[in-house]
């Protein structure tokens, strides 16, 4: 398509050229759009039409599909495994996305104040970002072992503090889990809670200054809601990735996926368990819809909530 | 600069020497806890099996053995090939298609294009898992299952970086762009090669992300293949990990070979690739 | 004259095809265990010398997604030609079309049943033989003999020896954490086994009744339960995750007794201490039971043509004596024939003496789905470690969860 008007004198380019500028314009757009919209035609729109039609079969790999109604929602509804896994999922939720927020928010707020070494100290934070999760949730969980092994047992040990279970245990083993997937996060958030305090124009420091606002006031009247529109975007980036937490879940878990007792196991999981584990397809299928369901209904309640005092 | 101004404000309001001391130090303290995991992994893939109870940092005895033990056979630098022939590839698939979508979308006026911005932005609401089910039972249909393409093919575009580029192209001005249409040249040519290098700290976010983005996943290459010579190094260490019978000496040594070349480019890219993730993030 | 020369070249070209296809390439599949896979790289030497016009390629999987992986590939249409896989998983590989049954003809049915030992017949479904296995496997208590003559004390010989021994074994830090365990806790390993098999019949139950359903929700189940959690609660000579994995502790010298299979002699032999194995612990009254179990051998369900001839040419070979002295030799695991197993000198074996003898009362679980049967019990046993509920009500609710997955296994 670049070289279209370079051929010379061919059927095709005499009549490109009684084509008037707009019209060529508009073919040139669809043009360039042509391979995309096969991708997003055949790569998003249809698998995403084919996995709700496969959550009302029985596909399980080896025998063709069957439809089955809404036999699989059922079932997935009066299963106490799934309630369980529901309410994991919404823990990683609730539980990291505001504690991550809150946490970058207060380092990016002091970063950006320092001078001394500001690129080093920067770097010591956004370092884990850039680590495998797959990698780290092994060090995670060396991390988490008991004595005479594990790091953070040895740690308090020493100090005479009686050892955790960490993963071991249905109450920690979570937030056991949850700690890493922070950890890897902080760092973007932090720059971009960076990039976003610098975005706010000098001038309103300056008015508050006038105005006689202490530290405090001026970060509660200004820089918070100056920053809505940076945090709206962490709030919905870091949600979305807390619900489909899964890379560290599967590494630290692997001798009990999800376990102990399914205290760990996010929705995610339990899809990859019922599809790639016992095959059961069309009843994954069914999960990925509630999946797909529940990541909707975050993003765009917290769109509208934060959206609306703007 | 408007980086200044917080700094500034800082030192004129309440400039308490003592305050800004702690508050320097503590931001220290946190960042040597934050890659503690990072030295801790480091400093027991330098250790031998028997030394892995020694919970001290430096190790008493360093040792590469580690590290020839697991790269002598190959199966890493393998995994690492594929890791970063498939985050490449994607990334200029990336860099292209969503340059010349985002371009498109900015920039030309005709029906139907606010229908498919909106249609290409929904994509972002349908999470991966969703489609996985579908992608690999296309890709058993299609012969895609354990192949470079099979992994790749789901992240070739995407609707964050369109997105991202027609934010960035929407800023260009049509001026130049008429200028160049006035000397002749025809539409791929003035994207390519007026508007694109308008735009380059746009592009460079959008391939740090990608490749990061594809260098780091985890779950579709896990399902999509099935034999080790096409593991990414994710799938690889994860997989490695799991078969080591639990000796740490080793885990450690395959998770920080899978760190050591991101943690490099970083060292050497810091300043591109801080700035890349700020613009992604205020204009994403 | 160029004429000849290019009818020349094309000849040459065809007579190199005709050589290639000569060589049929088989696949063959099992999962990672590094003694296997050595042993398996050793046969297939040895096969390919011997059948020059055959190559064997081995891959492996890790142990998590081995079953997932096999079914991957018959979706793929790129399935193994000889498969290796757990007696337990039959139905689900015959179930599922992975596996075809071996041909009669070529394994005659009154050879198998001759040869091998009974627990072969687990394979059978109908009147078809789905594998053959190469070795099979029972469970031992192996010991840490420097921890044990430290604490001056021998290997034990009843379950109440066994308490005495992991009581004087176990060392505990300042604050009560087991720094070395008595032995090893691990649901996820081969404990489910001895407490199903074992523990349950020396309190005087069984773990299934004879139509294959659920029978230890009683009160020999749950004294085996309790037996088991006590290590852990009252006794304090176990911790379940201790260093991640049994196996683990006992290789790392940090645990003086584990209970471990056949299996684990390759892995164990590199240890950097002296161990040592005796039969599994007997009750008071001096009864013992073990249990046995095997990876088959079966032939891919795609396999066809001259890659079914060389299928199954491999898999007579792994199924022969000499495939079993070499696997005998290099991970341990007994040889699935009878003659080649019980030899004097084998019998008179400290180390494999222990695992013959179990052999001999040794029961084999029907599973219907290994994977799932195996988490209920790492369940029953966190449920009462970690949530504190009764032994009772745990073991009503494994029960009750693994009936439903032989309910659903049979339908």
């Amino acid at each position: 398509m670049a070289s279209a008007n370079a051929l010379p004198q061919t059927g095709p380019v005499r009549f490109w050229d009684r084509l008037n500028i707009s019209t060529k314009r508009v073919i040139w757009a669809w043009a360039f759009l042509a391979v995309p919209i096969i991708f997003y035609a055949g790569i998003r729109f249809y698998p995403t039409f084919q996995a709700f039609w496969l959550s009302l079969t029985n596909w399980d790999l080896l025998r063709p599909a069957q439809f089955i109604g809404f036999a699989n929602y059922q079932k997935m509804f009066a299963d106490p495994v799934f309630w369980k896994v529901f309410q994991n999922t919404f823990l990683y939720l609730i539980i990291g996305t505001p504690v991550s927020l809150v946490v970058s928010f207060v380092i990016a707020y002091y970063l950006d104040r320092v001078k001394l070494m500001h690129g080093f100290i920067r770097a010591l934070y956004f370092l884990p970002f850039l680590t495998t999760a797959a990698a780290m949730g092994w060090v995670w969980r060396w991390f988490y072992q008991p004595v005479p092994i594990g790091v953070i047992n040895g740690f308090l040990s020493s100090f005479g503090i009686p050892q955790q279970p960490f993963l071991r245990s249905v109450d920690q083993a979570l937030f056991s889990i949850l700690i890493p997937a922070i950890w890897a996060g902080l760092g973007f958030q932090i720059i971009i809670f960076m990039a976003g305090l610098r975005a706010i124009p000098n001038t309103f420091y300056e008015a508050a200054k006038i105005d006689g606002l202490g530290d405090w006031a001026i970060l509660r009247k200004i820089t918070i809601p100056l920053l809505k529109p940076t945090t709206v975007f962490l709030v919905v980036f870091s949600s979305i990735g807390f619900l489909r937490i899964f890379d560290q879940v599967y590494n630290m878990t692997s001798n009990d996926p999800g376990g102990p007792l399914n205290s760990t196991k996010p929705l995610v999981l339990m899809i990859y368990q019922t599809a790639f584990s016992s095959y059961q397809m069309g009843y994954a299928a069914a999960q990925t819809v509630v999946l797909f369901t529940i990541l909707l209904i975050v993003s765009l309640l917290q769109l509208y909530v934060l959206r609306e005092k703007k | 600069m408007t980086m200044a101004s917080t700094k500034e404000l800082a030192a004129n309001s309440r400039d308490i020497r003592p305050g800004r001391i702690i508050t320097w130090t503590l931001l220290l303290i946190g960042g040597l806890i934050m890659i503690t995991p990072l030295l801790f992994m480091f400093s027991t893939s330098l250790k031998t099996s028997g030394q892995v109870y020694d919970l001290r940092l430096i190790p008493a005895a360093p040792t590469l053995d580690n590290y020839i033990k697991v790269l002598g056979d190959g199966r890493f630098m393998q995994w690492f090939f594929n890791s970063t022939l498939i985050a490449v590839t994607v990334t200029i698939s990336n860099v292209f298609f969503d340059s010349l979508v985002g371009y498109t979308l900015a920039k030309f006026e005709f029906r139907g294009r606010y229908f498919i911005f909106l249609a290409i932005l929904s994509t972002l609401m349908i999470p991966t898992e969703m489609l996985v089910i579908p992608w690999y039972l296309m890709s058993s249909q299609l012969g895609w299952l354990n192949s470079y393409w099979g992994i790749m093919f789901p992240g070739m575009m995407t609707a964050f970086g369109t997105f991202l580029m027609k934010q960035f192209f929407e800023g260009v001005p049509n001026d130049f762009l008429e200028a160049a249409r006035v000397d002749g040249l025809n539409e791929f040519t003035i994207w390519w090669k007026i508007a694109m290098p308008m735009v380059v700290p746009a592009i460079s976010a959008l391939a740090i992300f990608t490749f990061l983005g594809n260098w780091t996943a985890f779950f579709w290459p896990l399902i999509v293949t099935t034999s080790k010579e096409l593991y990414t190094l994710p799938v690889g260490i994860s997989s490695f990990s799991a078969e080591a019978s639990i000796q740490w000496e080793l885990i450690m040594t395959g998770a920080a070979i899978g760190t050591i070349p991101t943690l490099l480019v970083f060292l050497l890219l810091q300043r591109y690739i801080v700035r890349g993730v700020m613009l992604a993030g205020l204009k994403g | 004259m160029r004429k000849a020369y290019v009818a020349g070249l094309a000849a040459g070209i065809s007579f190199i095809a005709m050589g290639a296809a000569q060589a049929v390439e088989i696949e063959y599949w099992q999962y990672v265990f590094d003694s296997r896979v050595q042993a398996m790289d050793q046969l297939i030497e040895k096969f390919e010398a011997a059948n020059p016009d055959i190559t064997v390629k081995q891959t492996t999987f890790p142990y998590a997604d081995y079953q997932t992986r096999v079914v991957a590939a018959k979706v793929a249409g790129q399935g193994p030609d000889v498969v290796q896989l757990f007696y337990g998983w039959t139905d689900q590989f015959v179930n599922g079309g992975l596996i075809q049954p071996l041909d009669p003809a070529v394994f005659p049915h009154a050879e198998i049943e001759a040869d091998f030992f009974p627990i072969v017949s687990a394979m059978k479904r109908g009147e078809d033989y789905y594998g053959l296995p190469t070795a099979v496997r029972s469970l031992a208590l192996f010991y840490n003999k420097a921890l044990l003559d430290e604490a001056g004390v021998q290997p034990p010989n009843t379950l109440d020896e066994l308490l005495a021994v992991a009581e004087a074994t176990t060392k505990r830090d300042g604050s009560g954490n087991i720094t070395t365990a008595g032995i090893t806790m691990d649901m996820a390993g081969q404990d489910h086994h001895w407490w199903r098999e074992v523990l349950i019949r020396q309190n005087g139950g069984v773990p299934y009744d004879a139509e294959g359903n659920v029978a230890y929700n009683d009160a020999a189940g749950a004294a085996a339960l309790k037996f088991y959690t006590d290590l852990q609660t009252e006794k304090n000579v176990g911790l379940v995750g201790f260093m991640d994995e049994g196996q683990a502790a006992f290789r790392a010298g940090m645990a003086a007794m584990t209970i471990d299979g056949t299996f684990r002699l390759g892995a164990f032999a590199g240890n950097p201490f002296e161990w040592g194995v005796v039969e599994l612990p007997a009750d008071a009254n001096g009864m013992r039971s073990n249990y046995s179990s095997y990876f088959a051998n079966g032939i891919g369900a795609t396999s066809t043509g001259e890659e079914l001839v060389a299928a199954q040419k491999f898999l007579q070979y792994i199924s022969s004596p000499e495939a079993m002295e070499i696997w005998l030799n290099t991970v341990g695991e007994l040889p699935a024939r009878r003659d080649v197993a019980l030899t004097e000198a084998n019998l008179a074996d400290p180390i494999r003496g222990p695992f013959l003898k179990g052999l001999e009362y040794a029961q084999t679980t029907q599973f219907y789905d290994e994977a799932a049967q195996r988490q209920t019990a790492i369940d029953m046993v966190n449920r009462v470690l970690l949530e504190g509920q009764s032994i009772e009500d745990s073991i009503a609710q494994a029960a009750a969860a693994e009936q439903a997955i032989i309910d659903q296994g049979r339908q």
